[in-house]
């Protein structure tokens, strides 16, 4: 890889995580630069949802640096994170259950820097996710699992973000729903500039709309290249695609 | 009367400041009354060493209620749940165990001859001390109103319900923990110094663990993280006893009944959320508006 490293946008190194005794990631790279939408795929238990979440800051890491925009934020914690404009949209969405819709978009207001106008940009949210403005004064929790996703993007998106963590999003979707949640991030993607990292079971959709991919298995990348070049891979469509 | 309730009106402040910690941050403590001592024995210091009235020694004793809050806190919100409850529990038996056995804080004999509060050179006295009481009653649920209503509120909520999601969305737990239990202890505080000066005498026994529990019943028969919830709850629980006089040998046996029923029936205590109280009251209030 010729390329210069230090004006990356995001550069995990060397990234060692364990619970205990137990290795979920051992020794994985990997980078992005601003404006892609990445894949990091692999089946259950591969540590990918670990990954994720360490770069969220939610699980401490062991060794290996991660740097955000040339800042080293291996140890950071998680609310600082999400200031300097990291956001995650956790698996199964986790959105305030007892917060009506719009009160839950105000929550992920509240690390942004100029507050001007909070109205403002949840009504852009609103037109990119019309469901939630037909709902904006129900509680959360009468929202269907799929809105409840919807919601989760957006409540991560109002403080206008510069790299979105996704962590499982089609996991409890139904396909068709899956098919238009990937449809949301790949407009957020193209037309929005938004960086994205998806992290997925469902291979084939993320790598669909991700311009690069990653293979996890076992806590080690096995694999890495372009998404095109990893959907012709024989081992990943026997492995993860079913062909 | 008077006398009763006058102390339910000094009990419904330390309550509303429980009610900061427990009710809007989440954060479970049971040595409360740890720190509604704490500001009793500060004014009591103040008034029988000093000489400084009620009044000068209300910003010191908020003050210093707020640090002591700050200090054990700092190390207590960092367990969680059961562990904090027990740590609370904990910091209450030291603080009453202080009040006991340090000489300067009047031992086991306590500290007497506190002055009554003056007002304008007027000794308050029966009403018009249980006047002064519900002033700051009022200016307590003031600021409890305006805290449910700012951001900290809509942070602390998303804290008590997801704290891992609340730090991805900005939000730093321990901040907002933090900020919650210095108020509430703040607010224990007044309370505690309105005691001081209006029973004129305290002791240890008056701040130890059973009080912790009382007040807790109080919050949570009320309904916690409401507005009225402390009030009501203290009223109910401070008439009680009065009714049922014959019975204050079973006292603690009551409250235990009664927080059983409380939860398994109405865990969001009487004004709380989908509580039959609202349910009936709630229609007529919508009408009005």
């Amino acid at each position: 890889m010729g390329k210069e490293r230090d004006n990356m946008f995001l550069d995990v190194k060397g990234l060692s995580i364990s619970y205990g005794d137990i290795r979920a990631v051992q020794n994985v790279n990997f980078y992005m630069e601003k404006g892609e939408l990445i894949s990091i795929i692999g089946a259950n238990g591969a540590g990918k949802t670990t990954i994720i979440n360490s770069l969220m800051g939610l699980v401490p890491v062991q060794s290996g640096t991660i740097i955000f925009k040339g800042q080293d934020i291996t140890k950071m914690p998680a609310h600082k994170r999400a200031r300097i404009g990291i956001r995650i949209v956790p698996e199964r969405s986790r959105v305030f259950p007892r917060l009506t819709v719009y009160e839950n978009l105000l929550t992920g207001m509240y690390g942004m820097k100029n507050k001007v106008s909070p109205e403002k940009s949840i009504l852009q949210l609103y037109e990119i996710f019309p469901i939630l403005k037909e709902r904006k004064n129900q509680l959360a929790s009468t929202l269907s699992g799929g809105e409840q996703q919807q919601l989760a993007i957006a409540r991560a998106l109002v403080s206008e973000p510069e790299l979105l963590l996704v962590d499982e999003v089609s996991t409890g979707l139904m396909p068709k729903l899956t098919q238009e949640v990937f449809s949301v991030l790949e407009t957020l993607n193209k037309e929005h500039q938004l960086t994205i990292l998806l992290v997925e079971q469902n291979a084939f959709v993320s790598l669909e709309i991700s311009t690069r991919g990653y293979v996890l298995e076992t806590g080690q990348c096995v694999l890495e290249g372009p998404a095109t070049f990893l959907m012709d891979n024989t081992r990943i469509k026997e492995v993860y695609l079913g062909h | 009367m008077i006398t009763i309730g006058t102390l339910i009106a000094i009990q419904a402040i330390a309550v509303c400041g429980l009610n900061v910690i427990v009710g809007y941050a989440g954060q479970i403590s049971l040595g409360h009354a740890a720190f509604f001592g704490i500001g009793a024995y500060t004014a009591a210091l103040f008034a029988t060493k000093a000489g400084l009235s009620f009044w000068a020694s209300l910003p010191i004793v908020i003050a210093i209620s707020a640090l002591i809050g700050l200090l054990l806190g700092l190390p207590s919100i960092r367990v969680r749940e059961d562990f904090l409850a027990i740590t609370t529990i904990g910091i209450n038996f030291i603080v009453e165990a202080i009040f006991r056995y340090v000489p300067f804080f009047g031992g086991a004999l306590g500290i007497g001859g506190i002055p009554k509060i003056a007002f304008y050179g007027v000794r308050l006295k029966g009403i018009s001390f249980f006047i002064l009481c519900l002033v700051f009653l009022f200016l307590v649920i003031g600021l409890c109103y305006w805290l449910k209503k700012s951001w900290a509120s809509l942070a602390c909520y998303a804290i008590r319900e997801e704290e891992q999601a609340a730090s991805t969305l900005g939000i730093s737990p321990v901040k907002f923990k933090l900020l919650a239990f210095v108020i509430g202890t703040a607010i224990a505080g007044i309370g505690g110094s309105l005691y001081a000066h209006y029973m004129q005498f305290i002791s240890a026994g008056d701040f130890s663990f059973p009080i912790s529990v009382g007040f807790l019943s109080m919050l949570v028969l009320g309904g916690m993280g409401t507005l009225w919830g402390p009030v009501l709850g203290t009223l109910i629980l401070g008439i009680l006893p009065e009714i049922f006089r014959p019975l204050v040998d079973y006292r603690i046996l009551l409250y235990t009944i009664l927080l059983l029923i409380m939860i398994r029936f109405q865990p969001g205590g009487l004004l709380g959320e989908g509580s039959a109280m609202r349910r009936i009251f709630e229609p007529l209030l919508r009408v009005k508006r």
